[in-house]
């Protein structure tokens, strides 16, 4: 019954951390609500603002990004430019009135089970708060 | 900075200095606005002395973005023998942007511009743009506000081409006695030796300049004021672009708009009758076109950095969407967070190819 209220999150993780430290979460046995559909993307960097925004008026609830903290991307300099491109996508969030709270960046690896736990977790709460995507009940998108 | 007078109108001084360059075979073509039959214009390439006639260049209506069709000249090649192009400073401005992009080439090209009064939309061509020139050029001359003009320009601050070659000055002069035109640049020098025996000396900026500057930035934050995008939210958003037709004119016209495959016209973005079915579970109705909301916000992605305010996307949208009154507005606060000024430096990287190690903190945790 639970599962039903709580709201939908579309996760993209990278290969080499986020996912990785997402698996790790999971055979820990830690617990989270069950409310991230995730997508493995090879980097962050991958992640064009599009997608974001697609998911966004697709109905999401919130939409999470996630790569390796800063100075470990597998790749070097991804996640510098994953930075770069959701910086502008808040931004264009903010000017045009849409709830910043939605969307968000966050930095785990692959080591921090833990922490992608808290991400999900604090990330869900939020958006409880926040409430549903307006989106969802719009026909004319 | 050395400059001369020729007393004639500014499109005649812009014919005499290009019939002396071509005359001196300083360069072999023209790239100008032209009058073509029967009071038409079009950008036009000329290499013929005859049909430099023909030539407007300040004509005060701009049928495409100069920037994209220069780009579309030297894409694949720099041009082989000089050529002299005249253009606006937002168009000068697109071009930079766009060499910058890897989509055009600077190599032979020598820059004519004039300080901006700004143009007429395309659709006043029809309704008696002739009828309004006198008050037009009155309006340039005392750099008083002309609702008749396109928004964007009315709210232009960059009306003086910083980097062309050679420089009319337009906005603030009175040009009914003559032209002032000023060599900015080295190369400017170079090409018009010879033009004179001497030069008198000239300045760029002047207070009157200032002025206009200062009224038109007065403009534009009462229009980007009034407009109250921060309160668009979805249901605003779906107010305004509620009306697009999905003809994608904006991102045809767009100078920054430059992928050859746009993701918006590609087979990703098709939906197919399964994504329809699933959206009409959810949604339980759906308007078609569809993703008119979604396209308008992803071009905003692409073109944030980019976007020189030209206005050519309102012009030609068939449903006067203000797109560019409001891709200039949230484009500003993008280029100020990323401390960028497009158009202005070639030197200066585009944001989305560089990075700084420590930076946008706040969007990260």
């Amino acid at each position: 019954m639970e599962e039903k209220t709580l709201p939908r999150i579309l996760g993209f993780l990278c290969k080499w951390c986020s996912s990785t430290g997402a698996d790790l979460a999971g055979v820990s046995r830690l617990k989270m609500p069950a409310s991230l559909i995730p997508i493995r993307v090879m980097c962050s960097s991958r992640v064009n603002p599009i997608f974001v925004l697609k998911a966004f008026l697709g109905g999401a609830d919130g939409v999470l990004v996630s790569g390796c903290h800063p100075g470990d991307c597998h790749y070097q300099s991804g996640n510098y430019y994953t930075r770069r491109r959701f910086a502008v996508t808040k931004k264009i969030f903010e000017e045009l009135g849409l709830d910043t709270n939605r969307i968000r960046l966050s930095w785990i690896s692959a080591s921090e089970g833990q922490r992608f736990v808290n991400v999900v977790t604090e990330f869900t709460e939020n958006l409880k708060k926040v409430g549903k995507n307006p989106v969802k009940a719009e026909v004319f998108l | 900075m050395k400059s001369f007078k020729i007393p004639k109108s500014p499109d005649d001084t812009v014919k005499d200095i290009l019939l002396f360059l071509l005359k001196n075979e300083k360069v072999g073509s023209i790239f100008a606005l032209s009058k073509v039959h029967n009071n038409n214009h079009a950008y036009t390439l000329i290499t013929d002395k005859e049909l430099l006639s023909n030539i407007t260049p300040t004509y005060p209506l701009m049928l495409a973005n100069a920037g994209k069709m220069i780009s579309r000249l030297t894409m694949i090649e720099a041009v082989k023998s000089p050529v002299a192009v005249v253009l606006r400073p937002c168009e000068l401005r697109a071009l930079f942007e766009l060499v910058k992009l890897e989509q055009a080439k600077l190599d032979n090209l020598l820059f004519v511009s004039f300080t901006c009064g700004g143009v007429f939309p395309i659709k006043t061509k029809k309704d008696g743009l002739e009828n309004k020139l006198k008050e037009y050029w009155e309006n340039v001359k005392t750099g008083e506000d002309f609702q008749e003009l396109r928004e964007s320009c009315r709210i232009c601050e960059n009306f003086v081409p910083d980097n062309a070659d050679i420089i009319l000055q337009l906005a603030g002069n009175d040009t009914n006695t003559g032209t002032s035109v000023l060599i900015k640049t080295e190369k400017g020098a170079g090409f018009l030796e010879g033009i004179r025996d001497q030069f008198d000396e000239g300045s760029l900026e002047s207070t009157t300049l200032d002025t206009i500057r200062g009224k038109r930035k007065e403009r534009k934050q009462k229009t980007f004021a009034d407009l109250k995008t921060e309160d668009f939210g979805i249901e605003g958003l779906i107010n305004i672009f509620g009306r697009c037709i999905n003809c994608h004119a904006c991102s045809k016209a767009c100078p920054a708009c430059y992928c050859k495959l746009c993701y918006f016209e590609s087979a990703d973005s098709e939906s197919d009758p399964s994504t329809f079915e699933i959206e009409l579970k959810k949604r339980k109705a759906i308007r078609l076109p569809a993703d008119t909301v979604f396209y308008h916000l992803g071009r905003l992605t692409h073109v944030g950095f980019t976007c020189v305010g030209c206005g050519m996307c309102s012009d030609v949208c068939p449903t006067n969407i203000p797109v560019s009154t409001i891709f200039s507005k949230v484009s500003e606060r993008i280029q100020k967070a990323f401390e960028y000024t497009p158009g202005k430096d070639l030197e200066e990287k585009v944001p989305m190819s560089i990075f700084e190690m420590k930076e946008f903190e706040d969007v990260e945790d």
